[in-house]
């Protein structure tokens, strides 16, 4: 066993864990944390996407130890005091998802998206968002939720 | 997974006393973690390069780019020096995988491990690049010896790679599209010493094509190789193309990369 800690969604945590556990086996069974889904678990689909020190990254491909010393945020980290963060709220009026199973990590790979291309052609956000797949929606609305929340967050 | 022990050195020396036995060294993950998780390797034991500092950095020295082993393909792409000085060079780091895989695979973890469809390997070679590790350093014609094999000893770890500033370069990449590894990538460079075309994707590992190199030589635009035939011999056939599509891919995106390099 090894100690690992971390910060997640601003708030301290330790624990003792095999050193083989993966970053999202930590956020969804140490800390419950279920927001963040594991879809492929091979690398793929994105859904299991979390920021750490504000890169997006998938949990599923990094160690818990790997983040030993981080801040990591996962989807439930992003709403404040029960305002929703743009990126949801976009995806919300733009009908962005369908069955919601993709939603998390789109959400979080979206942010990292906006935060380097403020103002995201719809070919820049297509190419930024080639890790998270998607099997509902056909896209068209995750683009438009995009470009929606890149204007209201200030692009 | 099978179960291991896990060190995170805060030096290459440090790191470098970790190795022997079964320990494994961990840079980005996106490879091995993958690796691990289909127990096709038994470590006892992992060393994380991600705490070594001094391994992570771009510089530019005197006609080179030096980069250090575990600097992210995300921030090469990002790179205002590499922008600058190998355009081409930044525009490959971009197109590797995606955003999450960028964030996290380094040049040092695609360089050792040497994929055949990578596409670190194509810059290497094609910009006659040099590998520096803890022990000495190997210039790319050496480097890269076979289908996942490189030039790497037991506790060997890769420190920086060396990318001289070529006259002008170019890479195009035909991507699979659900990977996005080279089905086929080609880079070609003019440097003072020739022009070097070096292909990924399409053969057992990265090689170069001396007869193009020598058409450009002389005329270095895309109609200067219409004459060399790739030949379809020892390429690789899969279910995403068979050999000879491969081959003809080769020249499409030779011409390609002349093109990007303004030739
Ligand atoms: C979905 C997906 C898509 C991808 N698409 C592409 C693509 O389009 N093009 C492409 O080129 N690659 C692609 N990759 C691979 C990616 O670029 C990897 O990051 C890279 O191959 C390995 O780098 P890493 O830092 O993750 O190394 P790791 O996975 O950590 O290590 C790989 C191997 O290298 C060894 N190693 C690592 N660092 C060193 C060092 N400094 N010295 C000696 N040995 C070392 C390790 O021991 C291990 O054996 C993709 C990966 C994924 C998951
Ligand atoms: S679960 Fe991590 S990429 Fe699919
Ligand atoms: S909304 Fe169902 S997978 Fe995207």
């Amino acid at each position: 066993m090894a100690t690992v800690s971390m910060t997640v969604n601003g708030k301290s945590v330790s624990a003792d864990v095999e050193p083989r556990t993966l970053l999202v086996e930590f956020i969804r069974q140490n800390l419950h944390l279920t927001g963040t889904h594991v879809g492929c678990d091979t690398s793929q689909c994105g859904a299991c996407v979390v920021h750490v020190d504000g890169r997006s990254v998938k949990s599923c491909t990094m160690l818990a130890m790997q983040a030993d010393g981080a801040a990591v945020t996962t989807v439930e980290g992003l709403a404040t005091n029960g305002k929703m963060h743009p990126i949801q709220k976009a995806f919300n009026e733009h009908h962005g998802l369908q069955c919601g199973f993709c939603t998390p990590g789109m959400l979080m790979s979206a942010i990292d998206l906006i935060k380097r291309h403020p103002n995201p052609s719809e070919e820049t956000i297509r190419h930024e968002l080639e890790g998270n797949i998607c099997r509902c929606t056909g896209y068209q609305n995750i683009v438009k939720a995009v470009k929606a929340a890149a204007q209201e967050m200030g692009g | 997974m099978y179960s291991f022990d896990y060190h995170r050195p805060r030096s290459v020396d440090d790191a470098v006393r970790q190795l022997g036995g079964e320990a494994k060294l961990l840079a980005g993950g996106q490879t091995f973690i993958p690796t691990l998780k289909q127990r096709l390797a038994q470590p006892d034991k992992i060393v994380d390069l991600g705490g070594i500092a001094e391994l992570s950095g771009i510089k530019v020295e005197g006609d080179a780019v030096v980069i250090g082993a575990m600097t992210r393909h995300g921030a090469v792409a990002a790179s205002a020096e590499v922008a600058k000085a190998i355009p081409a060079l930044a525009k490959l780091a971009g197109g590797i995988g995606d955003p999450q895989v960028r964030n996290m695979g380094t040049l040092g973890g695609s360089v050792a491990n040497n994929d055949p469809a990578a596409d670190y390997p194509a810059a290497l070679l094609g910009l006659g690049a040099s590998v520096e590790t803890n022990k000495r350093t190997v210039a790319a014609d050496d480097f890269f010896t076979g289908m996942f094999e490189t030039a790497l000893g037991e506790d060997e770890i890769i420190t920086r790679v060396r990318f001289p500033v070529p006259q002008a370069a170019g890479y195009a990449k035909f991507a699979n599209p659900a990977s996005r590894y080279a089905l086929v990538g080609v880079f070609v460079a003019r440097t003072p010493g020739g022009v070097r075309v070096a292909v990924t994707g399409a053969g057992p590992g990265v090689f170069r094509i001396g007869a193009m190199e020598t058409a450009l030589a002389g005329n270095f635009s895309a109609g200067a190789i219409d004459g060399v035939s790739v030949s379809a011999d020892g390429l690789n056939s899969d279910m995403h193309g068979s050999a000879e599509y491969r081959a003809h891919l080769v020249t499409v995106m030779a011409k390609r990369a002349i093109a990007a390099a303004g030739g």
